[in-house]
C-alpha cells in the first residue's frame, strides 16, 4: 500500500522524535474523542429516524382529519368561506420560534410554534356554521403542531446526517492516514538514530584501538629509553661510558687507519 | 466548518405554504397567513392556471427569505419542481412535504423520507458490521 510507506519529510533528530511522539499522542486522543462523538451522534440519529417515520405516518392521518373538517365547514358555512378567509389575512398570529439544541457539539435547530395576538377569523362563519369553522381551525392548529415538530425533526436529521458524515471522515482520516504516517515517521527516525549510534560506536572503537596502539608504542619507546639510560649509568660507574666506548671504537675506525691491531 | 450552515435563532418566524387552495385556506384559518407592507404573502395557491415557473420562483423566494422557518409544500406541487426540492440542502428553512386532499401521499417521492428509508436499510447492515 502506498499509504504504508508514507512518512513526513523530517530531519531524523531526537527533538523531531519527541515532536512526532507528541503528535502521535495527540492524534490518538483526537481519534478516540471523535469516535466517541460519532457514536453519540449516531445514537441521536437513530432516535430521530424512528421519530421521523412515526410522525410522518401520523401526519397523514392528521391531514386527513383536518381536510375533512374543512369540507364540513365549507358545507355548513357555504363555499364562499374561503374567500372570506383569504381576504382577511393580515399578519400571522401563529408563528414559529427556533432555538438551538446542542448534541455533542452539533447545533440542532428546534422549532416550536406559538400564537401571538388574536386571530382575525373570529367572526368568520358568524352567520352560519361558526361551530364547524372553529373546529376546522382547531384541527388545522393541531396539524401545524405536528408539522412543526416534524420540521424540526427533519432539520435535525439533515444536520446530523451531515455532521456524522464529516465526523466519520475525520475519524477515518486520522486512523488511516495521519496515524500510520506519524508511526512510519517515528520508526524511520528511530532507525536512523540507531544507525547513527552504531556508526558512532564503531568510530569510538576505532579511535580507542588507535589510541591503545599509540600508547603501547610510547610505552615501548619509554622502556627502551629507560633501559638505555640504565646501561649508560652502569657503564659510567665503571668509568667509561658506553657512548664513549662506542665513540672510541668508531673514532678509531674512522680516523686511525694506520693503526693495526 | 465549510459544510455546515449557520442556524439562525429567531424569536418569531413564519410558516410559508405552497399548496392547493383548500389546504392553504385551512392553514390560513389556523392563522399562519401573513401579508407584509408590500402586499407580499407567505403563501402561494397553486391551481390549474399556476405555471411551474411561478412555483419555482416562489420556492426560491421563500427559501431565501429570512423570516421563514418552515415551508409546507404539497407533494404534488413538490413533484413539479422535484429537482429544486432535491437539490435544496439547507437546514433552515425546513422543507416539509404534506399530503393534499386530491393527491394521496406517497412516501417514496418524499426527498427526506426516501433518504430515511434508505438509511434504515443501510443502518441495519451497518449495525451488524460494528
Amino acid at each position: 500500500m502506498s499509504g504504508q510507506s508514507q512518512r513526513l519529510n523530517v530531519v531524523p533528530t531526537v527533538t523531531m522524535l519527541g515532536i512526532m511522539k507528541a503528535r502521535l499522542v495527540g492524534a490518538t486522543r483526537g481519534h478516540a474523542l471523535l469516535k466517541k462523538k460519532s457514536d453519540a451522534l449516531t445514537v441521536q440519529f437513530r432516535q430521530i429516524l424512528k421519530k421521523i417515520v412515526s410522525t410522518k405516518e401520523s401526519m397523514g392521518e392528521i391531514m386527513k382529519t383536518s381536510s375533512f373538517s374543512l369540507t364540513e365547514a365549507k358545507y355548513v358555512a357555504g363555499e364562499n368561506i374561503k374567500h372570506v378567509v383569504l381576504e382577511s389575512v393580515q399578519t400571522a398570529s401563529l408563528k414559529v420560534r427556533s432555538r438551538q439544541e446542542n448534541v455533542a457539539g452539533v447545533k440542532l435547530p428546534k422549532f416550536e410554534y406559538f400564537t401571538e395576538g388574536e386571530t382575525k377569523n373570529d367572526l368568520t362563519g358568524l352567520a352560519r356554521g361558526g361551530q364547524q369553522v372553529q373546529q376546522c381551525r382547531a384541527a388545522y392548529v393541531k396539524a401545524i403542531e405536528v408539522l412543526v415538530e416534524l420540521a424540526s425533526l427533519q432539520t435535525s436529521f439533515l444536520t446530523l446526517d451531515e455532521a456524522i458524515k464529516t465526523t466519520n471522515r475525520r475519524v477515518n482520516a486520522l486512523e488511516n492516514v495521519v496515524k500510520p504516517r506519524l508511526e512510519n515517521t517515528i520508526s524511520y527516525i528511530k532507525g536512523e538514530l540507531d544507525e547513527l549510534e552504531r556508526e558512532d560506536f564503531f568510530r569510538l572503537k576505532k579511535i580507542q584501538g588507535y589510541k591503545k596502539r599509540e600508547i603501547e608504542k610510547q610505552l615501548a619507546a619509554a622502556k627502551e629509553f629507560v633501559e638505555d639510560k640504565f646501561a649508560e649509568k652502569i657503564s659510567l660507574q665503571k668509568g667509561i661510558s658506553i657512548n664513549a666506548a662506542h665513540n672510541l671504537l668508531s673514532a678509531a675506525r674512522e680516523k686511525d687507519e694506520d693503526i693495526i691491531f | 466548518m465549510a459544510g455546515r450552515a449557520q442556524i439562525p435563532t429567531s424569536n418569531s418566524a413564519l410558516i410559508a405554504m405552497i399548496a392547493d387552495e383548500d389546504t392553504v385556506t385551512g392553514f390560513l384559518m389556523a392563522g399562519v397567513g401573513n401579508v407584509d407592507l408590500r402586499r407580499k404573502t407567505n403563501y402561494l395557491i397553486v391551481d390549474s392556471k399556476t405555471t411551474v415557473k411561478a412555483i419555482e420562483d416562489t420556492f426560491k423566494d421563500y427559501t431565501t427569505r429570512e423570516d421563514i422557518a418552515i415551508i409546507l409544500i404539497s407533494q404534488y406541487v413538490a413533484n413539479m419542481i422535484r429537482f429544486l426540492v432535491d437539490s435544496y440542502n439547507k437546514p433552515v428553512p425546513a422543507i416539509l412535504e404534506i399530503p393534499s386532499k386530491d393527491h394521496p401521499y406517497d412516501p417514496a417521492h418524499d426527498s427526506v423520507l426516501s433518504r430515511v428509508k434508505y438509511l434504515f436499510s443501510a443502518e441495519s447492515v451497518a449495525s451488524g458490521r460494528r
